[in-house]
């Protein structure tokens, strides 16, 4: 499909607005940024071939407006509109209003959003598919005496989650019958609060869990999945170092995840790029479904260095209706990737945020850098404190960290206190070289490490 | 001169520890060394601005959800 002269609408900031920017372009595109008042000077409005101010800085006045969002897109004549991750990209009264203003928007439908939104819907129609779920309430949960007969039946420790949750939001953790009776109605009040709904269900608990999440194309009718990524390392359950594949799968495993998630991604006839998330419990050898997210991820780049698909190419194709170009035969996997989360953040003073001005850059040789960075470039504080992201490539495992190890060592940015830091203590150490680390094990790797601010 | 607080940090003021709560401190209100006048958010996290100084006749200089500049004056007092 040709989409040369096709215009695109970015609804999006940062190092991801950049990253759809250079898609489209490759495509042939229009670019047309949205952007709020504190962006005027961000990458991605350089980088366009046209901008429009969607309004103040406060997220909520503009790239989270979606009247005025959909009105500058339209306003633009764009064709369709690219609405990144966060912000509204799992919104599905936004996909709904793009397309009723009579734009593609470059994701599923906004029944997949939504249902794929609800964890308990999510998880039903997991179980559906015969995806593997992780024993708990089927549904929602009415009230305390519910909660302690499912208990019963999947043993503690269980979670207790927020049916309109999500990203690590809205979990407690209940030891025994008694936690269960006082947290209940805690997690109730709190989720109704919160998200306006205080439907809650119940998991068991994963002993030594890793994060591992599949990658799916889907045209509606037809899905592939293009493997796996591992990001256990998580700081208050935001990932900060991803892998591509997985290296604590075996291959039959590896087989099993991954043809189940195809499975499910057909089942809701998935539309785009999608990924869906599970704990792996190593002991067991055994996945357990989380949920999945309608949209390109954070991590998508460690996915694209193995497999050489251009992920946000696809899904924009996909998007203005051309049929998956991919059999599963033809997403083959080639070495080792990693990625690290460089957040202008201080990881020698509690991850204290740090906007500021960015001096003299040295991007390390032989890595990709997907960022929103220039020398110069102010950076707004309005926003999450992401600022790009450093990925690099290996024949193996071994080969891939002692990659980034040196990737590291040579980055060099002035004028920001970065995460950094963090990156080079933790590629040194013994167990994440291993591969043994489990999603509990930064943060009590950090209770005991100072990090030099260096 | 009016003593004044400053906010510590770039970012967005905000008066009130939830939109449905009330205000740490009401405009013409007295304030005592450590009471907390506000947030700062700063790329998703918040941060309490807490007065280092005493006063009376609190005015705020910034309202509610707005963007502030490290070193903004958040308030003025007596």
């Amino acid at each position: 499909m040709d989409l040369t002269g096709k215009s695109l609408f970015i609804a999006n900031r940062g190092e991801i607005a950049v990253r759809v920017n250079r898609a489209a372009k490759a495509l042939g595109m229009t670019v047309i940024q949205g952007h709020s008042e504190a962006d005027a000077d961000m990458l991605a409005v350089q980088l366009a071939d046209s901008a429009i101010e969607l309004g103040p800085p406060a997220a909520n006045k503009s790239y989270l407006d979606i009247p005025r969002v959909v009105a500058a897109a339209r306003e633009a004549g764009a064709d369709a509109v690219h609405p990144g991750y966060g912000f509204l990209a799992e919104n599905a009264g936004f996909a709904a209003a793009v397309e009723t203003a009579g734009m593609i928007f470059v994701g599923p439908t906004a029944g997949t959003i939504s249902r794929m939104g609800d964890k308990v819907a999510a998880r039903e129609a997991a179980i559906d598919a015969k995806v593997p779920t992780s024993p708990g309430s089927d549904g929602r949960i009415e009230g305390v005496e519910e909660g302690l007969k499912v208990a019963a039946n999947i043993g503690y420790p269980l979670m207790i989650k927020a049916a309109a949750g999500g990203g690590g939001r809205g979990i407690r953790v209940a030891e025994t019958d008694d936690d269960l009776r006082k947290l209940i109605p805690q997690a109730q009040s709190e989720a109704a609060a919160a998200f306006g709904d205080g439907g809650l269900y119940i998991e068991r608990m994963v002993r030594n869990a890793r994060h591992v999440e599949v990658q799916i194309l889907g045209d509606g009718s037809r899905a592939v999945h293009l493997f796996e990524r591992e990001c256990s390392l998580q700081r208050r359950r935001q990932k900060v170092w991803e892998e591509a594949p997985a290296a604590c799968l075996s291959d039959a495993s590896r087989a099993r995840i991954c043809e189940a998630s195809v499975r499910m991604a057909e089942a809701v006839n998935y539309r785009g790029a999608g990924t869906l998330e599970f704990l792996y419990e190593p002991a067991r050898d055994e996945f357990y479904f989380m949920e999945m997210n309608t949209r390109i991820q954070v991590e998508h780049p460690v996915t694209e260095m193995i497999t050489g698909v251009d992920l946000v190419q696809e899904m924009i194709r996909i998007a203005f209706g051309e049929p998956l170009r991919l059999a599963q035969d033809d997403v083959t996997m080639d070495g080792h990737a990693i990625e690290v989360r460089v957040n202008a953040e201080d990881p020698s003073n509690n991850f204290m945020p740090f906007p500021g001005i960015v001096g003299a850059m040295t991007v390390p040789e032989n890595t990709r850098f997907d960022t929103m960075l220039y020398e110069g470039y102010v950076i707004p504080p309005f926003y999450d404190s992401l600022l790009g992201k450093l990925i690099v490539h290996g024949a193996d495992r071994d080969a891939a960290m002692d990659a980034m190890q040196t990737a590291l060592d040579d980055f060099r940015i002035e004028g920001l206190k970065t995460t950094l830091p963090l990156f080079r203590a933790l590629v040194r150490d013994a167990d994440i070289r291993a591969g043994e680390a489990t999603t509990s094990y930064l943060e009590t790797w950090l209770e005991s490490h100072e990090i030099d601010a260096a | 001169m009016a003593k004044q607080i400053q906010s510590p940090l770039p970012g967005t003021f905000y008066r009130k520890p939830a939109p449905e709560e009330p205000n740490f401190v009401e405009d013409g209100a007295s304030i005592t060394v450590g009471d907390t006048i506000g947030l700062v958010e700063v790329m998703k996290t918040f941060h309490e601005v807490k007065a280092e100084v005493a006063g009376n006749n609190a005015r705020f200089q910034i309202e509610n959800e707005a963007p502030v500049m490290a070193g903004a004056v958040l308030l003025e007092m007596d």
